[in-house]
């Protein structure tokens, strides 16, 4: 029993991180219907910058965390700018394909700028174990816990109760109705965007303490899985999102404990497929008006 | 991105049709031979893309052996010095982009020697343009036992490779388990992504004696290791075998130590790095033994090792990996297979590569078996708080 709870654990830290992440992916489709792919990617811009600042200015674990959440937003209004608006009229193929295209630069790009080895991330926050009946719980587990869960309620917080929320649901039900009433969709969007990459920068962040190892092509999988997370929950939908990420996280940690490890991947994708086959729209996809 | 691999290997065979077109070479003049007074060696290495982190410390490896060679005024050959020209290619972790760079570097550029890929995937791709142009591949890292064979046994003409192979590594950690562990329950998490991990792994359990409890697999870049290591601590296990690189298999040893599990962890040379210990915490590297050729004590019984540790550092400013140290010594055969066969031929040189012996190098002195083996001492590293406290050669 201790083994199942412990195992149980695991998998929510894993899946915290990619519920931050389909987070990301799910407000960037709701809103322009566009598979964000380099979302990935700027989760590993986010552990760079913790890194890079931690090991430079000598910061606490807290102003690394809320700058890489401030350079990352930074970022994906830049990616979105630069990438995507111009392509904002495009048939939407154009735009999935950028976005690769925008996810191989960034990686390669890192691993050129600055090398592709593994960096052991700096441990700005010692880890301590504790002993809850017999389960060890590490403080940077819940640390990652409890900072996924608040930036989930306020990303709640500002889609339902901030102007800006009111007009990010607006855009995402029908763009051209909101821009007559005088929301301008390009503001609308590019907040959108920063506020995902936010998110996949303080996850990006999170995880480099918690594993203590970044490289430039660390986003690749974790973006892909958040991508299924996305979809299982429903794309589209932000609670969604978030409980795809958590069953993703369990599912996967469930496969290995059984022994399957060799097959954790596979379980993902299988879930995948079996969800788009009895679900198109995902667990909680059918909530059209919360769509943002 | 699994996508990817299918893909890359549905082109990698689409570039092998279109590279066999250019790649082959009158035969009337075979191979190709240097001109002047200068010798091209060509690399094929792994810059980008996933296995970019080992290329690029090859790529140090490699440069530093030519740098040194020139400085000395080049390799003698007939009485003449000829210096080394370098021609670096991005295989990009590729085997369609091994393929090509491969029939770049002997057809366009004439090279009379190739160190690299470092991967046995990317090296296996590379093979039918280098015996068609006739011009030798020495892989610092290509571990595979068949990776030097022709499908019928035979040995391959024109692969050679610096490291030792799978078989080997494997035997020798089965037999530490077994005779200095006195482990009889031993679990292994492989890295199920490379033929490295995966051929280990086979090797491993077909020597080992006693009781596999478990076996596990990861994939290359895998950060989370919990669930795999909660479920081994319950089996109660004697010691783990776990065949990878540095980068995973530093965040095992971090997470297995954290989750409470004191048993050795054994492994093989891709461990052999300084960043095991910077990845897995000083406080968390105990009881870790590895297989490797090369290590940071190897300067205290081989004097080239010793100079090779103070150079790089002096160069690049970081501890010297193993990876490095093998694709310096990968150089360090092609100038002695040139000298022996006393011409810059590139057929020559094969045939010389294959005669090698007991030729010094940074990993041990070399012989070359027929199988294009290396022959060459062994040892067992192990790694206490962080540092390593002691190499033991084993036979």
């Amino acid at each position: 029993m201790h083994t199942f709870f412990q195992q149980t654990l695991n998998g929510l830290s894993l899946g915290s991180i990619y519920a931050l992440l389909a987070l990301g992916y799910t407000m960037v489709y709701g809103i322009i219907k566009l598979i964000n792919f380099a979302h990935g990617d700027v989760y590993m811009l986010g552990a760079f910058w913790g890194y890079y600042v931690i090991n430079t200015y000598h910061v606490n674990f807290l102003v690394a965390l809320v700058s890489a959440m401030v350079v990352t937003a930074l970022a994906g209004m830049l990616i979105e700018y630069l990438a995507y608006r111009p392509l904002r009229n495009s048939p939407r193929i154009t735009a999935l394909i950028t976005a690769i295209g925008v996810s191989y630069f960034l990686e390669n790009g890192m691993s050129f700028l600055f090398g592709a080895n593994t960096r052991n991330f700096p441990q700005a926050i010692t880890q301590h174990n504790y002993d809850v009946f017999g389960i060890t719980v590490s403080n940077i587990q819940i640390l990652i816990l409890v900072t996924s869960l608040v930036l989930m309620v306020l990303l709640q917080l500002i889609i339902q109760k901030t102007k800006m929320g009111t007009a990010m649901r607006a855009v995402a039900v029908d763009p051209e109705a909101a821009a007559l009433v005088g929301i301008n969709p390009d503001h609308v969007i590019s907040f959108t965007f920063g506020l995902g990459s936010a998110l996949a920068g303080a996850g990006g962040v999170l995880i480099g303490l918690y594993y203590n190892s970044i490289d430039p092509l660390m986003g690749m999988t974790p973006g892909i899985k958040a991508f299924v997370a996305a979809v299982v929950g429903g794309i589209g939908s932000i609670p969604g999102a978030a409980i795809g990420g958590f069953l993703i996280g369990l599912l996967e940690t469930a496969t290995q404990a059984v022994g399957l490890s060799a097959y954790k991947d596979a379980a993902v994708y299988v879930v995948l497929i079996v969800i788009l086959v009895l679900l198109p729209t995902g667990l909680l996809g059918k909530n059209v008006k919360e769509k943002v | 991105m699994k996508m990817n691999r299918m893909m890359s290997g549905v082109a990698a065979v689409a570039a092998m049709m279109v590279m066999a077109g250019c790649s082959a070479k009158a035969s009337a003049k075979s191979g190709n031979t240097a001109s002047g007074n200068t010798v091209k060696i060509g690399m094929n290495m792994e810059l980008s893309g996933a296995a970019a982190g080992y290329g690029q410390q090859m790529k140090q490896g490699f440069q530093l052996a030519v740098k040194q060679i020139n400085a000395q005024g080049g390799i003698k050959v007939n009485g003449k010095k000829m210096k080394i020209k370098t021609v670096i290619q991005d295989n990009k972790s590729t085997t369609s982009g091994s393929a090509s760079v491969t029939a770049q570097l002997a057809t366009k550029e004439g090279v009379v020697a190739i160190v690299g890929p470092a991967t046995t995937n990317d090296g296996t791709a590379a093979i039918p343009n280098e015996t068609k142009a006739e011009v030798a591949g020495v892989s610092p890292s290509a571990t595979d036992p068949d990776y030097t064979l022709q499908k019928n046994g035979k040995v391959q003409d024109y692969v050679f490779r610096a490291c030792f192979e799978n078989n080997f590594q494997g035997e020798t950690a089965a037999h530490f388990v077994t005779n200095t562990i006195k482990a009889k329950n031993v679990a292994v998490i492989a890295d199920n992504s490379s033929d490295y991990g995966t051929g280990l792994a086979k090797a491993f359990k077909q020597a080992y004696k006693g009781n596999i409890v478990s076996t596990q697999y990861f994939q290359e870049g895998d950060k989370d290791f919990n669930a795999l290591v909660t479920a081994i601590k319950n089996k109660k296990v004697d010691a783990i075998y776990a065949p990878g690189y540095y980068s995973e298999v530093g965040l095992i040893i971090k997470q297995a130590r954290q989750a409470g599990i004191k048993a050795p962890i054994v492994g093989s040379d891709g461990m052999a790095d300084p960043k095991l210990s910077q990845i897995a915490g000083k406080a968390n590297a105990n009881k870790v033994y590895y297989t490797t050729p090369f290590s940071s004590k190897s300067g205290a019984s081989n004097k080239m090792a010793a100079k090779f540790m103070k150079d790089f550092k002096a160069e690049y400013g970081s501890d010297a990996p193993t990876f490095s140290a093998l694709a310096y010594d990968s150089v360090l055969m092609i100038k002695q297979a040139i000298q022996d066969a006393k011409s810059t031929n590139s057929v020559k040189i094969a045939k010389a590569l294959a005669k090698i012996k007991n030729m010094p190098a940074v990993t041990g002195a070399m012989t070359i078996n027929k199988h294009h083996d290396p022959e060459k001492p062994i040892m067992i590293e192990e790694v206490e708080n962080g540092a390593v406290v002691s190499a033991t050669a084993v036979k």
